[in-house]
């Protein structure tokens, strides 16, 4: 489990003033809908309530952020809506039909990032084109597009371990991208990398996904990177998951990292958090003795 | 008091903020070639010793004829050996057993190659394959390749096959081995990967399983054909139609130590050839493609 790491501010976050609706930001109709969804993993020692009722629905073109403290469930959750993983209760609806198997109308972009050492980078990117049976041409233009859209076009022959973990992030996002999903689910995709790199990326995620209009829901740790991306921030408690609040961030395009705006948002999510992080983190503590 | 360095500690005012600035053009071949050069002077010695060393057991072997320890027969001169191979390069055999003994070898090998993969992957894919047919692979691998010739013989009938069977024989375990070991060895995510972009069991299969398999495989490829050849030799030298082994067989008959040396020292050198050219080759592409922390 990677070390959870909160960008401190040195003061405190204010008291927040108003209890903003969860209003929805999106102009489409509900493209993704949880329906008190439980999952439950049974070995034969424990019985572990990872995730417990569940309720979320996300919009067409709308940008979610899912936060919680690490352990609460949330890429549980993300991995139910890919199809990775299946609930134990409730159900998973996508375009008003049941998630029944993984597809590339909702794909994953992993933390690690899951490219192909054997592939450079643009035949890693054809390649999801080349299972969605898109032909050698159309491959080509697509592929083209998204590797320019993401700024790797002079390392499109690299290969894998040749790139930096921004790049391979990059190279992650084109491909997921280029088979124009209908949802992009991304689990952490930045916490890996350093900070600059990851000002830097979130930045442009912005930018692509409102240019493109891609329906996101984006699990993270980091309450300022959530602020900075999300048209609504759902803030999940751990052990076992429930949803806590949802809070919109009705903030104009684009975010810079250090904006008031964002830094006060941030405090807030971070307030709702708070609490449940120390709860985490004591629990992880009696766990370590 | 307060140290320097404190200011550059925070995001946003970094110097190099994009991490495509701060990374070289990367392209393969960098790295080897920096090896290559430091490597250069180094081969030469290398050489130099190998060369030394190979002469040194040259003169001796001269010696020890010239002081005739052994009589001729039995320890032939290395300029005997040398007229031996010639001649019986002149008169075509060897290049004929040559062509026998690799055609074999290439049937063998290739189904063997086919099975294997198709054990291994069975076995690295599913626990209880693994537990049956993954012991059974595992046992027959103390059982030398050779004493599956008598059943063979009886099996196949007294033609090639028998041969090809024994040299399957050898290297099949080796490569099951090897692709379950790589099968085992694919790590999860890729598998993931694969599943989100909606790919079947067969997309996955080809486009993810079997290439992510081929650093393992590399290793089992090189490991059977060794065996392969061991077990063709062996069987050849038992079971007598055309090829290196007869060769060796027709040397003993004749009382000909010298064409027997001539063949040992030509199984050594396609054997070497093999293995220095194509699977050295083959490595090398391994090491490049899937970078070095693969391999």
């Amino acid at each position: 489990m990677a070390s959870e790491t909160f960008d401190q501010e040195t003061r405190l976050p204010p008291k927040p003033k108003f209890e903003a609706p969860a209003e929805r930001m999106a102009a489409g109709g509900e493209l993704m809908a949880l329906r008190g969804v439980t999952r439950h993993f049974r070995t034969r020692r424990h019985d572990t309530l990872a995730i417990d009722r569940i309720s979320l629905s996300v919009n067409e073109g709308e940008f979610v952020c899912i936060v919680g403290p690490s352990g609460c469930g949330k890429s549980t959750l993300l991995n139910i809506v890919a199809g990775l993983d299946h609930p134990t209760g409730g159900e998973a609806l996508f375009d008003g039909r049941l998630i029944d198997r993984p597809g590339r109308e909702r794909i994953v972009v992993f933390q690690e990032p899951a490219l192909y050492p054997w592939l450079n980078v643009r035949a890693n990117v054809e390649l999801g084109l080349k299972i969605a049976g898109i032909g050698r041409s159309e491959r080509k233009r697509l592929a083209d597009r998204y590797i320019s859209l993401v700024n790797l076009r002079r390392f499109e022959k690299a290969y894998i371990h040749e790139l930096s973990g921004g790049m391979k992030q990059r190279a992650q996002l084109a491909r997921a991208l280029a088979v124009e999903p209908r949802m992009l689910l991304m689990d952490e995709p930045f916490a890996a990398l350093d900070a600059q790199t990851r000002d830097v990326l979130q930045q442009e995620l912005q930018e692509i996904t409102s240019r493109l209009k891609t329906t996101v829901i984006f699990v993270t740790h980091n309450v300022r990177e959530a602020v900075i991306l999300a048209d609504r921030v759902v803030v999940m408690t751990p052990a076992p998951g429930k949803l806590k609040t949802e809070i919109a961030i009705p903030l104009p395009r684009p975010r810079g990292p250090d904006s008031h705006a964002v830094v006060d948002l941030a405090a807030r999510v971070r307030t709702e958090l708070q609490h449940d992080i120390y709860a985490a983190q004591s629990a992880e503590d009696s766990y370590a003795i | 008091m307060p140290s320097s360095g404190m200011h550059g500690d925070e995001p946003g005012i970094a110097l190099t903020p994009v991490d495509i600035d701060t990374t070289s053009v990367p392209r393969g071949g960098s790295t080897t070639a920096r090896f290559r050069e430091l490597d250069a002077s180094g081969l030469v010695l290398k050489a130099l010793r190998l060369a030394v060393f190979y002469l040194a057991l040259l003169a001796l072997w001269q010696l020890l004829y010239s002081l005739h320890v052994w009589s001729p027969y039995l320890l032939p001169s290395p300029s005997d050996v040398w007229h031996s191979f010639i001649d019986y390069v002149d008169n075509g055999l060897i290049q004929k057993a040559v062509r026998a003994s690799m055609q074999r070898l290439v049937i063998g090998y290739a189904i063997s190659i086919l099975i294997g993969l198709i054990i291994g992957m069975a076995c690295g894919s599913n626990k209880y394959v693994d537990e049956t047919l993954g012991s059974l692979v595992l046992g027959l691998q103390s059982l030398p390749s050779i004493t599956w010739l008598p059943l063979a013989i009886l099996w196949f009938g007294l033609n090639q096959n028998a041969i090809i069977f024994v040299t399957f024989m050898g290297s099949v375990g080796a490569i099951a081995i090897s692709a379950r070991a790589g099968v085992q060895a694919i790590p999860p995510l890729y598998r993931r990967a694969a599943a989100t972009m909606g790919a079947s069991r067969y997309q996955s299969v080809r486009y993810v399983l079997l290439p992510a398999m081929v650093p393992s495989m590399a290793q089992g490829l090189k490991l059977g054909w060794s065996f392969a050849w061991r077990s063709l030799m062996a069987a050849e030298l038992i079971f007598v139609t055309m090829g290196l082994g007869h060769l060796l067989n027709l040397g003993r008959d004749l009382n000909n130590m010298s064409l027997v040396l001539a063949i040992m020292f030509v199984i050594v050198a396609i054997g070497l050839a093999v293995d220095r050219i194509f699977f050295a080759r083959v490595e090398a592409w391994v090491q490049e493609r899937w970078g070095l922390e693969a391999a």
